[in-house]
């Protein structure tokens, strides 16, 4: 108790974590049922259907699929690197989300001033930036460690790629960074309050929708997915850089792979989309905005009593309902004074995020993959010049506005 | 707080162990990378003073030392990548045309 | 003992170890990961000076740029374990006095400068960490001319880099 009175920020930083790494690694196994369901959908099939009510539980099984399965080193594979670098994939991609903030700097919990963020840092852009950058090392080790072809193809590939984006990448933030002056998240989304003509929302996104479309490409390369995913091609080259893994091995770089669309999402909603801020003026006929979260959640529970009751399973006769009655429990709780206000940036930040996840999964399953050559071209003839030409435009228009 | 002369001691240790690589070592990269580490060591050197003496100017020589390692290993790696292909070997002793 | 100074200890001592993995390693993929703990752990001394923007920057370009180049290179060359030889002996006859001595020297002369210094680094009156603002103020007025010539001198190693890796045809 004596160390929790000393060290009040270390505790409050610890439960953070928890709770943070609780609902990521929850976020990411349901994201990949979410992936599956959806691609399946644009695919015309039904996607996973028969662990649980809907394939809810298959996150579940996979996840215990993956820890029982044997775990294999294989004998000419360099020891230390092959087991290094799925842990580095996994805990560079969770240590990135410690920067991002979910919620206005101004808000009190228990009666506590709280930050929606595990670690504030004034220069948290480029500092999550230089962690995901050292991520390239986990699919470069995993690649040229397990000492044989088709990984070292993928690691290569990847290196060469991720170097390429990551320079488009990075430029196609810079023209935020001009207008935001700061590479504090938190003076980055308060630049983006207020409204053009009352209702179009002043978000980066409308005067950077250029640095928007190369950031959006750029991070789909830089997390080695459709159609960019030529590390880990499988038409190709088996699984690219992961082929010699198996068990939780490839679970983690499985894991790190979505926490790391989750990170590039929490950022383009930070940079582009005005981050936790609602899209509708704050003003007086606008209230309504604030029951929005207990809406969509009653709603939710509403939908999933009723659905469970009409469904065919047991299972899902027994499951929905539970989880409907929560959803519209919770549902009364953002309703009381005292939630209402927290609650209001996290449900902002947390659709922007959503909208920004199906994104990339209708991304996955529309386009087809690029080769190798064109994703090189593509990368440096277009996509740099791209988000150049927008760098230059922007500072010269910042530099014009000084004056 | 950490008294400045740690750090430079450390600095002084790792680009020690920088000068030692850069001798010791055969192979043309990993020579390369014990250069790096001795910038490396400088650049430590530069942050404790700049803290020390509440300059800004040792932050701005790190800058300056950075950019110019970016640089010196693009062009490093081309060489390097040229030896490999001319010599067939990474060996610092195979590269000896120029030798007296 | 206070987290400064524990944080301080790991963070070199990580950075020894790392450097001398870097001498000791036989795979230069196995130098290139021990370069890469040296360099993050010399970022988290940087940013307990409090220059946190030059602690991302170190990471940002060299850990995630330069040695990614590197270990790149050392995959595309396929660069295998190395190779002793005659000379190396010398120089682990030679060499190894003389850097042992060289590193004594410089500690003795730093702590016979520094080392009787009540002022911390960090200093007693607790300076102001260096803003990002303040850096790029600096940087663009006072060393706007370097910073130029350093934007030449990079557009002449791409140049160079272009000339050496091209393939005579």
């Amino acid at each position: 108790m004596e160390f929790v009175t000393h060290h009040p920020v270390l505790v409050v930083s610890l439960i953070k974590i928890a709770i943070a790494l609780f609902v990521v690694m929850t976020a990411l196994a349901y994201l990949t049922w979410f992936e599956r369901k959806v691609v399946a959908r644009i695919q015309s099939r039904w996607g996973p259907y028969w662990v649980g009510p809907h394939g809810l539980l298959q996150p579940l099984a996979d996840g215990i699929k993956f820890l029982f399965k044997e775990d294999i080193v294989p004998p000419a594979a360099d020891k230390i690197s092959y087991v290094l670098a799925p842990f580095l994939a996994l805990a560079l991609a969770l240590t990135t989300l410690a920067l991002i903030p979910i919620g206005p700097a101004t808000i009190s919990i228990l009666g506590q001033p709280t930050q929606l963020v595990i670690s504030h840092s004034n220069v948290a852009l480029i500092l999550l930036f230089a962690i995901s950058s050292i991520g390239i090392y986990a699919v470069v080790l995993a690649g040229w460690s397990s000492n044989s072809k088709y990984p070292l193809m993928g690691g290569l590939r990847s290196s060469a790629q991720m170097i390429s984006y990551e320079v488009s990448l990075t430029l196609s933030v810079v023209g935020v960074l001009l207008i935001a002056g700061s590479f504090d998240f938190y003076d980055i989304v308060g630049g983006q309050s207020g409204h053009w003509v009352h209702v179009i929302p002043k978000w980066h996104i409308f005067p950077q929708i250029l640095g928007f479309i190369c950031y959006l490409t750029a991070a789909i390369a830089e997390t080695n997915r459709v159609p960019f995913d030529l590390p880990e091609a499988e038409t190709e080259l088996v699984a690219g850089f992961h082929t010699e893994y198996s068990s939780f091995k490839f679970a983690m770089f499985f894991m790190a792979e979505y926490a790391n669309m989750i990170t590039v999402s929490c950022l383009a909603t930070l940079l582009f989309l005005g981050g936790w801020l609602s899209p509708f003026p704050e003003t007086g006929a606008w209230r309504w905005q604030l029951y929005l979260p207990a809406a969509g959640l009653i709603i939710a529970g509403i939908g999933l009593i009723v659905g469970g009751l009409r469904g065919v399973q047991l299972s899902a006769k027994l499951v929905f309902p539970v989880l409907g009655i929560v959803c519209l429990g919770v549902g009364y709780l953002c309703t009381l004074p005292g939630v209402m206000p927290v609650i209001q940036g996290p449900f902002w930040f947390t659709a922007k995020v959503f909208f920004l996840l199906f994104f990339y999964v209708w991304a996955r399953g529309t386009l087809p993959r690029f080769r190798y050559d064109q994703l090189m071209s593509f990368g440096w003839k277009f996509l740099l010049p791209l988000s150049l030409i927008n760098l230059v435009v922007t500072s010269l228009v910042v530099v014009l506005r000084l004056r | 707080m950490v008294p400045i002369s740690y750090y430079l001691i450390l600095s002084a240790v790792l680009f020690g162990l920088g000068v030692v690589g850069f001798v010791f070592k055969r192979n043309i990269i990993t020579i390369f990378m014990a250069i790096e580490l001795m910038l490396n060591a400088v650049n430590l050197a530069f942050v404790a003073f700049s803290r020390e003496f509440n300059q800004l100017d040792g932050l701005i020589f790190v800058f300056f030392v950075i950019v110019v390692a970016a640089a010196e290993a693009a062009v490093g790696l081309a060489i390097v990548m040229v030896i490999a292909r001319n010599r067939k070997s990474l060996n610092v002793e195979d590269v000896n045309l120029m030798k007296f | 003992m206070n987290i400064a100074m524990l944080v301080f200890i790991a963070c070199s001592v990580m950075a020894i170890v790392g450097a001398l993995a870097l001498i000791l390693a036989r795979e230069p993929v196995h130098s290139a990961l021990a370069l890469v703990l040296v360099m993050i752990s010399l970022a988290i001394l940087y940013l307990l000076l409090g220059a946190a923007f030059i602690a991302a920057i170190q990471i940002l370009v060299y850990a995630g740029a330069i040695m990614v180049l590197f270990v790149f290179v050392i995959m595309l060359l396929n660069a295998g374990e190395e190779v002793r030889t005659n000379v190396s002996r010398l120089a682990k006859w030679v060499g190894l006095p003389l850097g042992i001595f060289f590193l004594l020297e410089m500690a003795y002369s730093l702590f016979r400068e520094y080392g009787g210094r009540a002022a911390l680094a960090g200093g007693t009156a607790a300076p102001v960490p260096a803003s990002t603002r303040d850096l790029s103020m600096k940087l663009f007025t006072e060393f706007v001319l370097p910073f130029e010539l350093t934007s030449i001198l990079i557009l002449i190693a791409v140049l160079g880099a272009l000339v050496l890796a091209k393939r005579e045809s």
